[in-house]
């Protein structure tokens, strides 16, 4: 069987050195059961996550890849089974969940930027309020991130005024302003455009170059085999397969992830 | 190619006409006309019955106005000097000018209510315009505290300690913070009426005792006129905003017991004519409090028209929370904001916005509502123009009351609606 060879659409040469997976746990998931009223999204979930790893999150619609990310920060509760992020269990506890939520940043498929609100002070607001940062600090963090992000001309602009691509990249930048350990992406690009789409990729692998731990819910198949260390496969709320991405794509094991994949990579 | 152009075509002008203005009916204000005023039958015929009615406004207006009369003792001086003819006779408002503002307020003291109203406008200016500086706010925050002490006068101390119990509240919150959001609300809660019911009695007699600062005491009864409608509607719209947000939150809260608390407030105050509610005050109040205090008229009438106002309001910015996007809450979850700084810098901001229009109707009313209070015997405008009727002087008078009336009232609503476009077009910020 020939190798497949994705269609990556990345154009520039991606420097490793710096994406060490370490053998400290980012974050540790196990035997964990998500239910929405009768309907159990997400079964026996077990992971484990290191620092400095880049894991891609696929699956068909509907399979728990947004859920599952989600809990991570307790944008939604599990119900049984252990969660620890950086060492902090999430329990019902409010003050495990603002110490992970303060060490974890997230990125949202529709920005969610914050409307009435300059790019400037999105970025700067959870420093000053939650990480009790001065004003003038926070400032300078949130340049220093817009300028990373390439858009530091527009810091005085509302939302409103950038393009979709420009918000995602803010939004990347707010999360980073909190200096977080941990990123997550749900499905960043997929409310773009495709030439938007490599701006917002490229953002995410300059992260990725740094080291940062990233979990990515995504589609970007060439994002995937570029920057991921592993991709987990997901369906029907369970975790079916995980490898590395050569393997995953080239040796898929299972026929859900054969079929998944041909859908996806059109073969 | 030009050449057969000119073979087929008899004429080619070659040079640009000048350009002309359009034909005189295609112009200016007789186009406007004939598009807005003269466009077909009806909208002519509409036109010319609108020109008759405000002909005629005027004709009949126009006259009584023009033979104003702004000096005289009494209505029959008035006709003595209109001699027959109709006229309008201002010499009312001018002679009770004092009682429509005031009431019965002792007139040694009038520059306390004055002052009161002065001061108003200062501590507004930061909350209102973000050109005043930010500062300033501090003033008004203690504008509430220093206005009822204006007013009523009485020991300086009571709207001191008074004022602490808000301080206690907010002391609770924070020192109860790391507890979480609901226990630090209820602390929030239960500090402040704690304070009022144990200490702030005795800590008024003492500071008193030690040092005696006050002004003389002013009753209640002794209000009346604008001054009764500016501090039941200020107050009631001070008040009726912060408890409508908190009703509104109420509702959406998931918690099962302060969810039915709002919907059961809301939906009943709501459900129930604002006039029953004032008799309430009147009648009813004073059984359920402590035998022995005696609580005031103006202070039940204020709580009630705001209860009455804030179930409004709570619905309006019910309206605005529902119009948010979910991820806004998710996005302030996920930087670590805990619950009520999320309300604060990104929720409410956001809400509020869209609840402008309802908000200042409902203030609008609550404003105009505070003339019902003239059917629980206090003696606002209205209820003074009733008196000022009765008296030999100025018996039967009419108009020119209740164009003064109105024509006040009118001012104050009409700069509140001015001002919430002004505020719509300030906050205008997703410029798509
Ligand atoms: N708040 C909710 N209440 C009830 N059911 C929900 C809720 N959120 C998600 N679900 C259901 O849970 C399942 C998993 O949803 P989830 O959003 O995690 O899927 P996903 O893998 O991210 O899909 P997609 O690729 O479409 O984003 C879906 O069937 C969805 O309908
Ligand atoms: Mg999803």
């Amino acid at each position: 069987m020939a190798e497949v060879q994705l269609e990556t659409g990345i154009d520039r040469e991606i420097d490793r050195s710096n994406m060490q997976v370490s053998d400290e746990i980012a974050i540790q998931i196990t035997r964990m059961n998500k239910w929405f009223g009768q309907f159990h999204v997400l079964r026996d979930i077990d992971m484990t996550v290191h620092n400095g790893e880049r894991i891609v999150v696929c699956g068909p619609s509907g399979s728990g890849k947004s859920t599952l990310i989600r809990c991570i920060n307790r944008l939604e509760e599990h119900q049984s089974g252990q969660i620890i992020v950086d060492g902090t269990e999430l329990t019902s506890d409010l003050k495990n969940i603002d110490r992970v939520r303060s060490e974890v940043g997230m990125v949202f498929q529709h920005f969610n930027l914050f409307p009435h609100l300059t790019i400037l002070e999105n970025c700067t607001l959870a420093p000053i309020w939650v990480r009790k940062v001065p004003r003038r600090e926070a400032e300078e963090t949130a340049m220093h991130f817009l300028e990373k992000v390439k858009i530091p001309e527009q810091a005085n602009k509302y939302p409103g005024q950038l393009s979709g691509g420009q918000q995602q990249r803010v939004a990347i930048a707010r999360s980073l302003c909190m200096r977080p350990r941990i990123m997550l992406f749900d499905e960043p690009t997929s409310a773009l455009d495709p030439e938007m789409i490599k701006e917002v990729l490229d953002t995410m692998i300059q992260l990725a170059e740094e080291g940062m731990t990233m979990l990515c819910v995504t589609h970007e198949m060439g994002f995937a085999q570029a920057v991921a260390n592993r991709v987990i496969f997901m369906d029907q709320g369970q975790i079916v397969e995980q490898n590395e991405p050569r393997e995953f794509f080239n040796n898929p094991q299972s026929d859900r992830t054969k079929l998944f994949l041909s859908q996806i990579l059109g073969h | 190619m030009s050449d057969t152009h000119a073979q087929t075509v008899a004429f080619v002008r070659d040079t640009m006409l000048p350009e002309r203005e359009p034909p005189i009916l295609e112009r200016g204000a007789v186009k406007w006309m004939r598009e807005n005023l003269f466009n077909g039958i009806i909208s002519t015929a509409l036109t010319v019955l609108s020109v008759l009615v405000v002909a005629w406004g005027v004709a009949e207006i126009g006259p009584w106005l023009m033979r104003s009369i702004w000096d005289a003792e009494s209505l029959s001086g008035c006709r003595q000097i209109l001699d027959g003819a109709s006229g309008a006779c201002w010499a009312v408002i001018k002679d009770r000018w004092h009682q429509l503002m005031f009431g019965f307020y002792p007139p040694d003291l009038y520059w306390r209510p004055v002052l009161t109203l002065i001061l108003l406008f200062v501590a507004l200016g930061p909350i209102l315009f973000p050109w005043v500086p930010r500062g300033m706010i501090r003033f008004s925050a203690i504008y509430p505290f220093l206005g009822y002490f204006l007013l009523w006068g009485g020991s300086v101390w009571f709207p001191v300690s008074v004022a602490l119990g808000f301080v206690a509240g907010y002391a609770a919150l924070v020192a109860f913070r790391s507890l979480g959001t609901l226990v630090s609300t209820i602390a929030a809660i239960i500090a402040p009426i704690l304070w009022w019911l144990i200490a702030a009695g005795t800590l008024t007699a003492v500071l008193d005792s030690i040092v005696p600062l006050g002004l003389e005491r002013v009753d209640s009864d002794e209000f009346g006129g604008f001054l009764i409608s500016l501090v039941i509607g200020f107050t009631g719209i001070g008040l009726s905003l912060p408890m409508g947000i908190l009703l509104a939150l109420g509702r959406q809260s998931n918690m099962i017991l302060i969810k039915s608390v709002c919907v059961t407030f809301i939906e009943f105050i709501r459900g129930v004519p604002l006039i029953t509610l004032l008799f309430t005050a009147q009648l009813l109040l004073g059984y359920f409090l402590p035998p022995g205090t005696s609580f005031d008229l103006i202070l039940r009438v204020v709580i009630m028209v705001t209860f009455f106002a804030a179930a409004y309001i709570a619905e309006v910015v019910r309206g605005g929370l529902a119009a948010l996007p979910r991820g806004q809450y998710e996005a302030a979850d996920a930087l670590g904001l805990d619950y009520w700084r999320a309300q604060r810098l990104i929720i409410m901001p956001q809400a509020l916005k869209i609840s402008i229009p309802g908000i200042v109707n409902t203030f609008i009313g609550l404003f105009k509502d505070t003339t019902l209070v003239v059917f629980i015997g206090l003696l606002d405008p209205v209820g003074l123009s009733n008196a000022i009727r009765a008296s030999s002087d100025w018996q039967g008078i009419y108009w020119e009351l209740f164009i003064f009336i109105g024509a006040v009232f009118f001012i104050f609503c009409f700069g509140m609606s001015r001002y919430s476009m002004y505020l719509e077009r300030r906050l205008q910020t997703d410029h798509r």
